[in-house]
C-alpha cells in the first residue's frame, strides 16, 4: 500500500520539524547543569558573602554565630588530606602500574578487576562504617586524623588506579619497545619512561580524587568527626628532639563539609549565613582543583603527539 | 672509561622485590572488599542475635532509639525507595537526553567543551547540594505546593538527580558511541532523520549500555547520603507521600553517628545492619550493571 505523496511529504516535514527541535532541546539539557551551578552560587553569595572576611577564616566556631569562623575546619581538612593522599596516591598507582604493566591474563587479575569495579560504586558512607568498625575499635586509632584520612584514602583509591590504567595505556608501545631494545629491565623502563609520559593523566587522576575527598562529609560524621572543636592538632614540628612529631594524627578533628552540615542543621538564620560562607569556600576549593585537573589533561594532551 | 665500572646489570633481586610490591598495591583492594563484608557481618551479628531477621524485613515501625524500640526496617526502605524514584524520575530523561545529543548530535568540538561542564555536576560536593536542597529548592517549591512540609523527599529527590546526571549520561554516551557507523549509515540512506535513527536504530542497539547507566544511577541515588540527610527531615516514616519527611538508610546512619556511638550497644549494632542491607543493594545493582556495561563492550 502506498501512501499518497503529499502524505509522505507531510510525514518528512514532520520527522525534520521534530528533529530541529531536539537539537535546541538537547542542547538547552546539557546546559541545565551549568545553570543549575550559576543559580547555586548566586544563591550561596546572596546568603553568605557578607560573612566572607578575613576573621571567618581566623577564628574558631563558637554559640554566637557572627563570631564562628572555620579556622579548625579548614585546617582540619589540610590535615585529613594530607593521610588521604600519603595513602592513596602509593597505592593506586602502584597498583594501576601492576594491572597495566604486569599482571597476566588470569582468574586473579580478573577477580582484581571486577572488585576495583566495585569497590568504586560502593556508596561512601559504607566505607565509614568500614573506618569504624577496623580502626576505631578493632585498631584502636581513635576518632582521629589518621582515622578520617585513611578512610577517604580508600574510598578514593580507585579513581587513582583507575586514572594511573587509562594514562600508562595511552603511552605506545613503540616506547617499551626501544627501552628494551636498549638493554633495559622491565622495572627501568617504567620507572624512566612510561610514568613520566604518563604523569599528567595520573596527576589530573588524583588532583580529581582528592577534590572529591575533600567534598565528602558522610564517612567522616560516622566515625566522628567533631563538629565543635576549638583547638588545632598539636604542630607536626616541635622545637625538640626528634622535631618531627607524628602527635597530630591521633587528635580529633573537624573538616569543612562537617562544619557547613553542623551549621545547617542549626535552626538559626546567623548559622545558615555562616553555612553559606563556608561553602562557598569548599565550592572555590574543588571547582579549582577539578580546573587545575582539566587544564593539565588539557595541556599534556596538546604537548605529547605521539 | 669511569662510566663502564658504574653499569650494572640490573639485579634480579630488585626486580622481583618491585613486582611482589606493585602486586601487593593491586591485592589491597580484594582486602579492602573482604574487610568491609567482613566488618558489616561480624557488626551486625550482634543486632541480628537479639531482632529476628522476620521482625527486622517485615515490621512497619523503626524507632530504636525510644524506650520500647521497634526494629522494622520498611519505613527507612520507603524513605530510600522515594528518594530514589523522584530522583531517577529526573535523572533518567535529563541523562538520556543529554547523552543522545552529545553522541548523536553535537560537533566534536562542542562535546569535548561540554563534558566537563557536566562532571562539574558530579564534582559539587553533596552538602552544599543539601544546603541548596533544603534552603533554596524547599522555600521555592513550596510556593507552588503549600502544604509541602520544611523537610521532604520531594526537593533532596530533585537535586539528587540532578546530581547524578553526568554519571547516566557518560556511560549512556559511551554505550552510543559504541554503535558502529555502518549501522546509522543503513538508517540514514533509508532517509530517516538523526532523531529517527537516535530513538529507532542507536538507542535500542546501545540498550545494554543505557541499561546499565540506569542501574549504576539507581546504586547511586541509594548510597547518596548528604542531600537526604540535610533535606529529608531524618523521619523514619512508612508512607509513599513525597511531601511528607522521611528517612533513608543512609541518613539514619548519619543520625545514629552523630550521637557518640558506643562500641557493642545495640544502638551500634543498628547501624551495622543497615549498613548491611544498603551494601547488598548497592552490591546487587553494581555486578548487574558490571556485566551489562560488559556485554555492550564485547558486541561490537
Amino acid at each position: 500500500m502506498l501512501k499518497e505523496p503529499n502524505h509522505i511529504n507531510e510525514h518528512i516535514r514532520v520527522a525534520k520539524y521534530l528533529d530541529q527541535i531536539f537539537a535546541i532541546f538537547g542542547l538547552l539539557f546539557c546546559f541545565i547543569g551549568l545553570g543549575l551551578i550559576l543559580v547555586l552560587l548566586i544563591d550561596l553569595f546572596i546568603d553568605g558573602a557578607s560573612r566572607l572576611n578575613w576573621r571567618f577564616f581566623t577564628s574558631f566556631p563558637s554559640r554566637f554565630p557572627e563570631q564562628a569562623g572555620i579556622l579548625s575546619a579548614w585546617v582540619g581538612s589540610f590535615a585529613v588530606m594530607f593521610v588521604t593522599a600519603f595513602c592513596a596516591i602509593p597505592l593506586g598507582v602502584g597498583a594501576g602500574i601492576y594491572l597495566e604493566e604486569y599482571a597476566k591474563k588470569n582468574w586473579l587479575t580478573n577477580l582484581i578487576e571486577i572488585n576495583i569495579a566495585n569497590l568504586a560504586g560502593i556508596p561512601s558512607i559504607i566505607y565509614g562504617l568500614l573506618a569504624l568498625g577496623l580502626f576505631v575499635y578493632l585498631l584502636d586509632f581513635g576518632e582521629s586524623i589518621l582515622t578520617g584520612g585513611l578512610a577517604l584514602g580508600l574510598l578514593i583509591l580507585p579513581i587513582g588506579i583507575t586514572a594511573t590504567r587509562e594514562a600508562i595505556r595511552s603511552v605506545p608501545q613503540s616506547i617499551r619497545e626501544a627501552s628494551y631494545a636498549c638493554g633495559a629491565t622491565k622495572w627501568q623502563t617504567v620507572r624512566h619512561h612510561v610514568l613520566p609520559y604518563s604523569m599528567g593523566g595520573i596527576l589530573t587522576g588524583i588532583i580529581i580524587g582528592l577534590s572529591r575527598a575533600i567534598g565528602e562529609t558522610a564517612p567522616l560524621i560516622t566515625v566522628g568527626a567533631l563538629t565543635f572543636i576549638a583547638f588545632l592538632p598539636s604542630p607536626p614540628i616541635s622545637g625538640e628532639f626528634p622535631f618531627i612529631s607524628f602527635k597530630w594524627l591521633f587528635d580529633s578533628f573537624t573538616v569543612m563539609p562537617v562544619q557547613i552540615f553542623n551549621w545547617i542543621s542549626r535552626p538559626q538564620k546567623g548559622f545558615h549565613m555562616n553555612a553559606a560562607a563556608a561553602c562557598i569556600v569548599l565550592m572555590v576549593m574543588t571547582l579549582l582543583m577539578n580546573g587545575l585537573a582539566i587544564y593539565i589533561r588539557y595541556r599534556y594532551r596538546k604537548r605529547i603527539r605521539w | 672509561m669511569r662510566n663502564f665500572r658504574s653499569v650494572k646489570a640490573p639485579s634480579r633481586i630488585k626486580e622481583k622485590a618491585i613486582v611482589a610490591s606493585l602486586f601487593f598495591c593491586a591485592a589491597f583492594s580484594v582486602f579492602v572488599t573482604i574487610s568491609i563484608v567482613v566488618i558489616l557481618f561480624y557488626d551486625s551479628y550482634g543486632f541480628f542475635r537479639k531482632v529476628s531477621i522476620k521482625e527486622f524485613l517485615t515490621g512497619t515501625q523503626w524507632t530504636p532509639l525510644f524506650a520500647e524500640p521497634k526494629f522494622g526496617v520498611l519505613p527507612l526502605v520507603a524513605g530510600t525507595f522515594l528518594t530514589t524514584t523522584i530522583a531517577l524520575m529526573v535523572a533518567l530523561p535529563v541523562g538520556l537526553i543529554t547523552a543522545i545529543y552529545l553522541s548523536e548530535y553535537a560537533p566534536a568540538k562542542l562535546r569535548e567543551a561540554l563534558k566537563p561542564i557536566l562532571e562539574l555536576l558530579a564534582a559539587v560536593p553533596t552538602v552544599v547540594y543539601g544546603y541548596f536542597a533544603l534552603l533554596f529548592v524547599t522555600p521555592l517549591l513550596q510556593k507552588f505546593i503549600p502544604d509541602l512540609s520544611g523537610f521532604n523527599a520531594l526537593s533532596p529527590g530533585i537535586i539528587m538527580g540532578i546530581m547524578i546526571v553526568p554519571y547516566v549520561s557518560s556511560v549512556s554516551e559511551d554505550a552510543m558511541r559504541a554503535v558502529p557507523m555502518s549501522i546509522r549509515e543503513g538508517s540514514y540512506a533509508m532517509g530517516a532523520t538523526r532523531l529517527q535513527t537516535a530513538i529507532r536504530v542507536v538507542v535500542p542497539a546501545a540498550f545494554s549500555g543505557i541499561a546499565a547507566a540506569f542501574i549504576m544511577g539507581i546504586s547511586r541515588a541509594i548510597g547518596e547520603t548528604m542531600v537526604v540527610a540535610i533535606a529529608a527531615g531524618m523521619m523514619p516514616n512508612w508512607t509513599i507521600n513525597p511531601l511528607e519527611p522521611v528517612q533513608t538508610f543512609t541518613s539514619y546512619i548519619v543520625q545514629v553517628s552523630l550521637g557518640d556511638v558506643p562500641h557493642g550497644t545495640l544502638e551500634y549494632s543498628t547501624i551495622f545492619a543497615v549498613g548491611l542491607v544498603l551494601f547488598i543493594i548497592t552490591l546487587a545493582a553494581n555486578v548487574v550493571s558490571f556485566f551489562l556495561k560488559m556485554k555492550f563492550m564485547e558486541r561490537y
